[in-house]
């Protein structure tokens, strides 16, 4: 039973890394989709070419990027640091993409509309376009942070003492059988993920009658 | 650093090589996996949708990670023994069947009730239907998704560094360990993943686009 427990007390680890991870790449993904969206070539490309690289290479390479490679530059993180700033930064460009497929599904008679009635850009995007956007994109983004959710098991293999870390420990002190522990582990992660994944179907179809299209 | 990534360039394409080879190998398990869990959710028994809904769920919410190290360190406790190149197959031909599955059930979803009422006048069975009406059809909807669902599960093969698997990562670490010069091979295995994977998506961009032609543009 203390093994289970043990395993239990990594929870909040997991969720905190996963939540200021979210929170970093809810933010950084705004002017990162601003400048993939933009006119100017100069911001849209190098913002595509960052996009696009963040997304090929997998995030457990960028983990280890940030985690050994840094040191290099004489930057020693914290395991849990490290895992946050490498996770957060992967999630700006995933996030920057769901947002800007949100942009993409407005209809561009809302752009016009708001001009005809005499919004600026800056208010028009913030009470016309964003809005809507967002609805759209809320399920995506829900899904996002679940596959995040997943992600932070990662942060084991670096030395992060959340739930996969303590698994891990356990299963070599031995006080329970590796099959009941690792069991017990995808259960915590279920549990944490089918009941939201439910959610955001259901929000999905609600929100999507609100917008104009 | 160019002259030392010549040094580490044949360990990492080596490692490479593993890298697709798992990743072709957990493809050819997951995906007639994933179309037969598609056709079990929309079973008329109830159990068999159950279990379908079960290992599709329980595919999507765990961590590819645990899901490894169950198949590795896990299925000893009950005396089977896998290789790490198996056990990371089944883990991740896992993930691939659950996640295509919603895939293919889409797609197949997408075939107009029409061909099968046609394809019952013509007095075709309940299976010579599925197998030439409905998922020739059904597949090729689904075909963009399901490749890029491919790329990812390339992605995700860099797990399988965790139960000790010769993998592009793995090489690169290794090498990390014995030169300290972490940043650069990293670096360059980063680079060859991402030599795999920007080409294939913009292929898979090429492919959707091909398949789409006859939509209108605001169905594509």
């Amino acid at each position: 039973m203390d093994a289970y427990r043990e395993i239990l007390g990594g929870l909040p680890t997991t969720l905190m890394l996963g939540l200021l991870a979210l929170a970093i790449g809810a933010i950084g993904a705004l002017p990162l989709m601003f400048a993939r969206r933009a006119r100017s070539l100069l911001l849209r490309v190098p913002a595509r070419a960052a996009i696009d690289l963040l997304r090929a290479v997998p995030p457990i390479v960028w983990l280890f990027l940030v985690f050994f490679g840094l040191t290099e530059f004489d930057v020693t993180l914290q395991p849990f640091t490290a895992s946050v700033l490498a996770l957060g930064v992967v999630s700006c460009a995933y996030l920057a993409e769901i947002y800007r497929g949100g942009f993409m599904a407005i209809d561009h008679g809302q752009v016009e509309a708001s001009q005809a009635l005499g919004l600026r850009r800056r208010d028009a995007l913030r009470f016309v376009l964003a809005p809507q956007a967002l609805r759209v994109a809320l399920p995506a983004i829900v899904t996002y942070a679940l596959a995040l959710l997943k992600d932070t098991s990662l942060a084991y293999t670096i030395g992060v003492r959340e739930v996969l870390f303590r698994a891990n420990e356990e299963t070599q002190l031995g006080a329970a059988s590796p099959l009941s522990i690792l069991l017990f582990t995808a259960a915590i992660y279920a549990v944490l993920s089918i009941p939201t994944a439910l959610l955001a179907r259901r929000l999905d179809t609600a929100l999507r009658s609100k917008v104009a299209r | 650093m160019l002259a030392e990534w010549g040094d580490y360039l044949p360990s990492l394409l080596s490692g490479l090589a593993m890298s697709l080879k798992l990743a072709g190998a957990s493809l050819l398990v997951g995906m007639p996996l994933g179309l037969t869990l598609a056709l079990m959710v929309q079973a008329p028994l109830w159990v068999v949708r159950w279990v379908a809904i079960a290992i599709v769920e329980l595919g999507r919410a765990v961590p590819a990670l645990v899901l490894l190290q169950l198949a590795y360190y896990g299925l000893p406790t009950i005396h089977i023994t896998l290789t790490s190149f198996l056990a990371a197959t089944a883990g991740l031909g896992w993930i691939t069947a659950a996640y295509s599955s919603e895939m293919f059930r889409a797609g197949v979803a997408s075939v107009p009730e029409g061909q099968h009422e046609a394809s019952a006048a013509l007095g075709l069975g309940r299976i010579d239907t599925y197998r030439s009406i409905v998922i020739p059809q059904g597949v090729r909807v689904a075909l963009p998704a399901l490749l890029g669902l491919a790329i990812q599960i390339f992605q995700a093969t860099a797990l399988a560094f965790t139960i000790g698997l010769p993998e592009l990562l793995s090489q690169a670490y290794d090498i990390g360990n014995e030169t300290f010069r972490y940043l650069s091979v990293l670096t360059l295995a980063g680079l060859l993943y991402a030599a795999v994977v920007l080409p294939a998506g913009a292929l898979v961009r090429g492919i959707e686009l091909r398949l789409g032609r006859h939509l209108a543009p605001g169905q594509r």
